[in-house]
């Protein structure tokens, strides 16, 4: 697991110090995927780069499994990168070396002998699904393949820790699929914590437990996915949920209106339905929609119920485990 | 009026010379790519963004090699020869010209060194960091050998460069092409000497580019670019 303490980092601006974290917390669960997010300019590079161990913070603490590694020095620092594999930004891969080469570069600066180096290096490109690349140069991969490799080289030395930064920025949607894929499967296989800096929400959506967004050098929203897009107000919601257009004149035709999200498959299936049946309420579907997180099947809906009974239909959708927000209490006020 | 040297001298003369002018160039560009490349990687290191920034003494060698690489080749060869005597006890002949050569080449494969390194993508030395490489396993195993087909031609640039200089090296009794050129071609008006040597100093130039493009092109792993 990896904490981030109260990071701070100012840079020298044309206009003065420029604070670019500014008390950054974090804290990602062994095993687990957090997605920090946030507008360009929000701090997430310097907040990569701290936690890569290439930028030294102004105060503030990253401990990897209890261990602080901001203050290290010389070997003590170059083995503590060692226990965080990183994948940069950008094309990182020496291209005068093989996909293999590269993968086992960690592994000669940990000084691990030629066979059990390779095994490993093996072992690593089955992980990524490149074993029948092990001898082509980079220039021969696609973007998405010189990625995995990148991954499975931040995981060669066998680090508790992974971060990405951006590491679909360059990728069309297809390939980033596939690196996706690769970042879940250390996860899943390897236990690794993974930390993945990004502007793509998509990321989010796809593999991440818990997300961070990050704003003006702060965090602002830290949490589980899957709660907060219960949470109508969160950033988080409102960029992972579909969206409902406004439509008042529509909404005007109903007794109540209300987003409800829903979350899981019990919920999207079954609870508008039962809802509609036990209350005798005439519920329509105004907007919004399906979607998926990771597994996970969300779901928010703007709903318009007519019925006496509107309010306590909506009432039970809400005790069921449902999110729900109403956004218009209907001009009959039949409730009463 | 006198009669022209029979082609049998000038090829034996002609011959002497492209020896004493391939020793100059070809230990002279040893000498200088040996001690300029480590001059190259300090600068580069020490630069600022490089692995080991140091403002101050980056700024100081700098400009002792801008310094060094300002300095016209002639008045090199003429300041150097107390250091020359010091190393070889001789200022006269091709040995003693190859230490102005080398002394005069060594800030420019500094310069030329640092150039090719700094082109290395700073997100590929930034992983290399990331994986806990110590630097020198990273100027070894990332700066020099991803720069590997560039410092070749660097070096063969050296080499021409220094095929050039070598041609100053009469002054101090080197001989060589150059010298054979001045003396017997120009200052004789023996046009034999003077084209027979043009034509021997541009084969050698030819030969020398040709093989560093080879070499490059043979370490380079990056020409099958498409998949």
């Amino acid at each position: 697991m990896i904490t981030v303490e109260n990071l701070t980092k100012s840079f020298a601006g044309s206009t003065g110090q420029v604070r670019a974290l500014d008390g950054v917390n974090l804290d990602v669960a062994a095993g687990t995927v957090l997605g920090v997010v946030g507008p360009s300019g929000a701090g997430k590079s310097t907040l990569a780069r701290c936690v890569a161990l290439l930028e030294r913070p102004d105060s503030g603490a990253i401990r990897v499994d209890g261990t602080d590694l901001v203050s290290l020095d010389g070997t003590a620092l170059r083995a503590a990168r060692r226990r965080i594999g990183v994948v940069p930004q950008g094309d990182s891969l020496l291209r005068q070396r093989t996909a293999a080469g590269n993968v086992a570069l960690p592994l000669e600066a940990a000084n691990l002998a030629g066979p059990q180096r390779r095994t490993r290096v093996a072992e690593l490109l089955d992980l990524v699904g490149l074993t029948d690349k092990a001898n082509s140069y980079p220039d021969q991969l696609s973007g998405g393949q010189r990625q995995r490799i990148a991954v499975a080289r931040a995981l060669a030395a066998q680090p508790s820790v992974l971060l990405a930064d951006e590491p679909t920025s360059a990728l069309d949607p297809d390939t980033t699929g596939s690196v996706l894929t690769v970042l879940d499967r250390a996860r899943a296989e390897l236990g690794v914590t993974v930390l993945v800096v990004t502007h793509d929400m998509g990321v989010v959506r796809r593999i991440c437990d818990d997300v961070a967004v990050l704003d003006g050098g702060r965090v602002v929203e830290h949490g589980k996915v899957l709660d907060l897009v219960s949470d109508a107000g969160s950033r988080t919601a409102s960029s992972l949920l579909p969206s409902v257009d406004q439509n008042p004149a529509v909404d005007s035709a109903f007794d109540r209106v209300a987003d409800v999200v829903l979350v899981g498959f019990a919920a999207v299936g079954a609870l508008l339905p039962e809802a509609t049946n036990r209350f005798g309420v005439e519920l329509n579907l105004l907007g919004g929609g399906l979607t998926r997180l990771g597994e996970t099947p969300v779901a928010r809906f703007r709903v318009g119920l007519k019925g006496e009974r509107s309010d306590s239909a909506l009432e039970w959708i809400s005790d069921a485990g449902g999110s729900v927000r109403r956004t218009l209490t209907g001009p009959q006020g039949v409730a009463a | 009026m006198r009669s022209a040297t029979p082609w049998s001298t000038v090829f034996d003369d002609v011959l002497l010379a492209t020896g004493e002018t391939l020793y100059m160039v070809g230990v002279s560009t040893l000498i200088a790519v040996l001690l300029g490349t480590p001059v190259g990687i300090w600068l580069q290191l020490t630069a600022p963004g490089g692995l080991k920034p140091r403002p101050l003494p980056h700024k100081v060698l700098g400009f002792v090699v801008d310094l060094g690489r300002s300095m016209p080749f002639l008045v090199l060869l003429v300041v150097l020869t107390s250091l020359t005597r010091l190393l070889l006890s001789t200022t006269i002949g091709p040995t003693a010209a190859i230490v102005p050569l080398a002394v005069g080449a060594i800030p420019f494969v500094g310069r030329l060194v640092q150039n090719v390194l700094s082109e290395v993508h700073v997100s590929v030395v930034e992983a290399a960091v990331t994986t806990g490489s110590s630097t020198t396993r990273i100027v070894r195993s990332v700066l020099l050998r991803e720069s590997l087909p560039a410092l070749v031609n660097a070096i063969g640039v050296t080499a021409i460069a220094l095929l050039g200089y070598s041609a100053m090296a009469g002054v101090v009794g080197g001989g060589g092409l150059g010298d054979l050129a001045v003396r017997e071609g120009y200052q004789r008006f023996n046009d034999r000497y003077l084209w027979s040597t043009v034509a021997v100093l541009a084969v050698i130039a030819t030969a020398l580019q040709f093989t560093a493009n080879r070499v490059a092109r043979a370490v380079d792993r990056r020409r099958h670019a498409s998949v």
